[in-house]
């Protein structure tokens, strides 16, 4: 091939690329305030959401020196650790509880074991009130310069000094550091408080040389261990520091076991107690209810989009208006609205007593029953058939009992799973009318006919002609609806009661209420994998090109 | 004409109104004897796609019979017509592969799998597409689309088949090779056909009979020839074909010839066709390839027009010549390219005449 140059002699592709590149240099510019807003406002916290639901940094940075002590105890041992680790929790606890960060820890910790954050809150307060000022009387009174602050500051600037007494000279800078954060003081005017002359202590019991020797041979050693042990009993606990011990790794997949009703044992991975198990059921069932919301959709908004493509124009305008009408009404107005009309004592359970009073009630009722107690049974079949195939989900969770046990008492028809899912279909229904129609609305009248041309029955024809060509618009409104109902909130919180409720009113409470973010990161990640997840699937079966939002 | 008895498929005083407001279809009458290829032929929006779908079903007659073989049929469900149908944008199912959809009349006729492929095999055959059993109707040009279209209509064996402008999308070339073939396979197979064009060309050279449609109704049913030269009135002498309009009023008339005295005050013959009294207003129809412009091939007592050439287009076969005939402007004459054929220059005047046969006093 040869080299088509421009004009200017420059190859022809050159230019024709920085011709382009002004260009797409221009569209970026105008997509650009787009661009930056879904980064920030989607990107960025999803990325974020992603660390939070696995980062762990809190305990290795609240307790640095017992995280490092820790690793020579074994967690198996059925025994608390020995008096190493407690001197380096005394450590980190007193450095901790002068920067406020051991309460927090507590809390982190406490969502594995509870406990443990009152543990926490009780021993920060205390642990400056340990007999460690003995160490100190004792040292100063040796000699002097050792209760002399600038004197402190000289050999802690030495090397010979720092080699000699290394811990003294790690606890001695991170007190300083201290002092200057959180007091606004100058190292070099304070005495050094106890817990610095405890490590000095240890250490010259230890045989190091310190700058001006010490004879503390005579000094009544104080035992960190029982120290703690005053505060809490539950210090000796080898529970808590197994908690300690799994949790001290910077990140941890403690959330995501968490929220599968699992969690971190010292020997792996175990399943949490039947009490405490929620968040699997949770998911089934919010993935069976948006399933349900989801089919409840198709089959009332197939017949909708169907008369919407095919009225005459003005009639369908005013369908149209109609579907739309719930987007111009609030949401929270729309679910009340549920909850007057389906309550006991609400307008559905009013008029149906009353309707059982009058004699075609009386007359339809016991048909009625029948009727229902077959779908009950039917529902019964499938239920059986569901716990046989897994056997997680038991009970038939209210949603067709009600129906069927209630018989012609007033149904219960709200804060259960029944309300979630009347409430939510009809929140969601426009989601699923709206791609039907946009479908719908490109498939000629014609096929129809000349299917019926062909010989097909009117039933024929739509089956195997006009069905198979709206696939692709049930297959968008089916995504759509799933996935926002999957991840919906607010209606079955509010209509929901316990038995109806989300995966995300969990989500919502660890935000707000428990503060456990970090399982509602993990919560929240496990949501987007599983439907990222039927989103593959579904590309894998259905094919996301045979997708039609729009006409 | 076929008795109403006879006729494969009749149509009795059929009307049909969409909105209970205007007639769609005013009165319709046709019969047509099997294995007739019958063409509707008329201007958009004269009815002609309406009395289809009533035939195959797909609207209700407001009132009036529609016969097949002899029986009502308005009481019958389209789809046990058993009428063939090839629409205008082919009507292919587009999830389903050639042999596919001209396998779906067959799985609904619960005929077998083996016999089922055979005819598949043969109607695809008729039309030269074996080789595209497999695809979609997407990866089809347009007149292969057509084709198959044609064969899925007849693959079932139906004795009547309606055609809706099928080749209305495809080009001139595709279209005349596609009107050889489809009134091949008509003929060849003895069907019935009824088809729907506004194409005149098309209409004259596939049909048996054409019925022109205005209006609702039925202007003229008549075999192409007769169609072209002697239409019945001035709707359907302007439509089919090129055509001379001159007004005048009826002054004479004298058997099968009238003398007429246009508005010019020029006085003409002609032939009465739907005229009834002297002194009603005419227009009279003359087609442009039957003006003499040489006097000696007239008879003798023969009337004249005195023209002006305004305008002389060499067209290889033929020339046109515009000329300003007694005020109008427009009126054309068409003569043949032969050696001896005078060449008309513009501004030039001359004289016309015609047989009278050939110019028809029609309504006005
Ligand atoms: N479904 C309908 N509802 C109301 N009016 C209709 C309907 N279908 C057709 N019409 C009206 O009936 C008249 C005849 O329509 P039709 O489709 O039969 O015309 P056509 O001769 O087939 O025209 P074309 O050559 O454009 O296809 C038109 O005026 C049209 O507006
Ligand atoms: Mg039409």
């Amino acid at each position: 091939m040869t080299l088509v140059l421009a004009a200017d002699g420059r190859p022809l592709k050159t230019s024709l690329n920085r011709a382009l590149r002004r260009q797409k240099l221009r569209a970026l510019m105008l997509i650009a305030p787009l661009l930056i807003f879904i980064l920030v406002s989607f990107v960025m916290p999803i990325a974020d959401m992603l660390f939070r639901s696995v980062e762990n940094e809190i305990v290795v940075e609240t307790l640095p020196r017992t995280v490092a002590t820790l690793d020579g105890w074994d967690s198996e041992s059925g025994q608390a650790p020995d008096e190493d680790v407690f001197t380096a929790l005394y450590f980190d606890l007193v450095l901790a509880a002068e920067y406020k960060t051991h309460t927090r820890l507590g809390s982190r910790l406490n969502y594995e074991m509870t406990g443990i954050s009152s543990l926490f809150r009780k021993s920060g307060r205390s642990v400056d009130d340990f007999p460690t000022n003995n160490y100190t009387d004792v040292i100063q009174a040796a000699d002097t310069s050792y209760g002399d602050p600038a004197q402190w500051a000289a050999w802690m600037a030495d090397d010979v000094v720092r080699a000699a007494l290394p811990m003294t000279a790690n606890i001695y800078d991170a007190w300083a550091k201290m002092i200057v954060d959180t007091e606004e003081d100058l190292p070099i005017e304070e005495v050094p408080w106890d817990f610095v002359y405890t490590s000095l202590y240890l250490e010259v019991m230890e045989g190091a040389d310190p700058p001006i020797s010490l004879d503390l041979s005579t000094v009544a050693p104080v035992t960190l261990r029982d120290q703690f042990y005053d505060v809490d009993k539950d210090w000796l606990d080898p529970e808590v520091w197994k908690i300690i011990k799994i949790y001290s790794p910077e990140y941890t997949n403690g959330y995501f076991l968490n929220s599968v009703d699992r969690l971190k044992g010292p020997e792996g991975v175990e399943v949490r107690p039947d009490n405490e198990q929620i968040y699997i059921t949770l998911f089934i069932r919010t993935m069976i209810m948006s399933g349900s919301i989801m089919g409840m959709c198709v089959l009332l908004g197939y017949p909708i989009a169907w008369l919407l493509a095919n009225l005459p124009a003005r009639k369908a305008n005013m369908l149209m208006i109609l579907v739309l009408l719930p987007f111009w009404t609030s949401l929270l107005v729309r679910t009340s609205a549920w909850k007057v009309l389906l309550q006991q004592q609400g307008v559905i359970n009013d008029t149906l007593v009353w309707y059982h009073s009058t004699w075609l009630g009386q007359f339809l009722d016991p048909i009625f029953m029948g009727f229902l107690n077959l779908c009950y049974a039917f529902v019964n079949v499938i239920t059986w058939v569901w716990n046989v195939l897994n056997g997680i989900w038991g009970g038939t969770d209210g949603l067709y009992m009600d129906w069927a046990v209630a018989g012609f008492e007033r149904l219960a028809l709200i804060n259960n799973q029944t309300g979630t899912v009347i409430a939510m279909t009809h929140i969601l229904l426009p989601f699923m009318i709206l791609p039907l129609f946009s479908v719908m609305k490109t498939i000629p009248i014609s096929y129809l006919r000349a299917a019926k041309s062909l010989g097909a029955t009117n039933w024929t024809a739509f089956w195997r002609v006009y069905f198979p060509q709206s696939i692709p618009g049930i297959g968008a409104g089916c995504i759509l609806v799933f996935i926002l109902s999957i991840g919906y909130y607010i209606t079955p919180e509010l209509v929901g009661g316990t038995k109806g409720v989300f995966i995300s009113n969990r989500i919502a409470y660890h935000i707000s209420s428990s503060l456990n973010w970090g399982l509602a990161a993990a919560l929240g990640t496990i949501l987007l994998v599983i439907v990222m997840g039927l989103y593959w699937m579904y590309d894998k079966i259905v094919g996301i090109d045979n997708v039609k939002l729009g006409g | 004409m076929v008795d109403n008895q006879s006729a494969f498929v009749a149509f009795e005083r059929v009307q049909k109104s969409y909105d209970g407001e205007v007639l769609v279809v005013k009165d319709l009458n046709l019969s047509m004897p099997k294995g007739e290829f019958l063409t509707m032929l008329g201007p958009s929006g004269s009815g002609k796609t309406t009395c289809l779908m009533m035939l195959a079903g797909f609207e209700t007659a407001t009132h009036g019979d529609i016969l097949l073989d002899g029986t009502s049929i308005n009481n019958i469900p389209p789809h046990k017509r058993g009428i063939g149908m090839v629409f205008q944008n082919y009507a292919l199912f587009p999830h389903m592969t050639v042999a596919e959809n001209l396998a779906f009349p067959l799985e609904v006729r619960k005929i077998g799998k083996s016999e089922r492929e055979e005819k598949v095999m043969r109607a695809l055959g008729m039309v030269q597409m074996q080789d595209f059993a497999g695809r979609r109707p997407a990866q089809l040009s347009g007149g292969q689309q057509q084709r198959i279209a044609l064969s899925r209509a007849l693959v079932f064996e139906p004795e009547l088949v309606l055609m809706d402008e099928p080749l209305g999308a495809l080009d001139k070339q595709l279209r005349e090779t596609l009107q050889f073939e489809i009134t091949n396979l008509a003929h060849e197979l003895g069907i019935t056909t009824v088809y729907v064009t506004h194409d005149q060309t098309e209409a004259l050279t596939m049909s048996d009979r054409v019925a022109v449609f205005d209006d609702g109704r039925i202007q003229q049913l008549a075999a192409p020839d007769e169609l072209y030269e002697k239409p019945q009135n001035s709707f359907v002498a302007q439509f089919i074909g090129e055509n001379n309009t001159l007004d005048g009023i009826v002054q004479e008339i004298r058997g099968d010839t009238c003398i007429v005295k246009l508005d010019s005050g020029d006085i003409i013959d002609a032939v009465p066709v739907n005229i009834q009294a002297v002194g009603e207003r005419t227009q009279v129809s003359i087609r442009p390839e039957r003006v003499e412009i040489d006097r000696s091939r007239l008879q003798e007592d023969a009337h004249t027009l005195k023209a002006e050439v305004l305008e002389f287009i060499y067209m290889g076969d033929i020339f046109r010549t515009r000329l300003r005939v007694a005020g109008k402007d427009d009126f054309v004459i068409k003569t043949r390219n032969a050696p001896d054929q005078r060449r008309l220059k513009p501004g030039e005047m001359i004289e016309i005449g015609w047989l009278a046969q050939d110019c028809r006093a029609l309504d006005a």
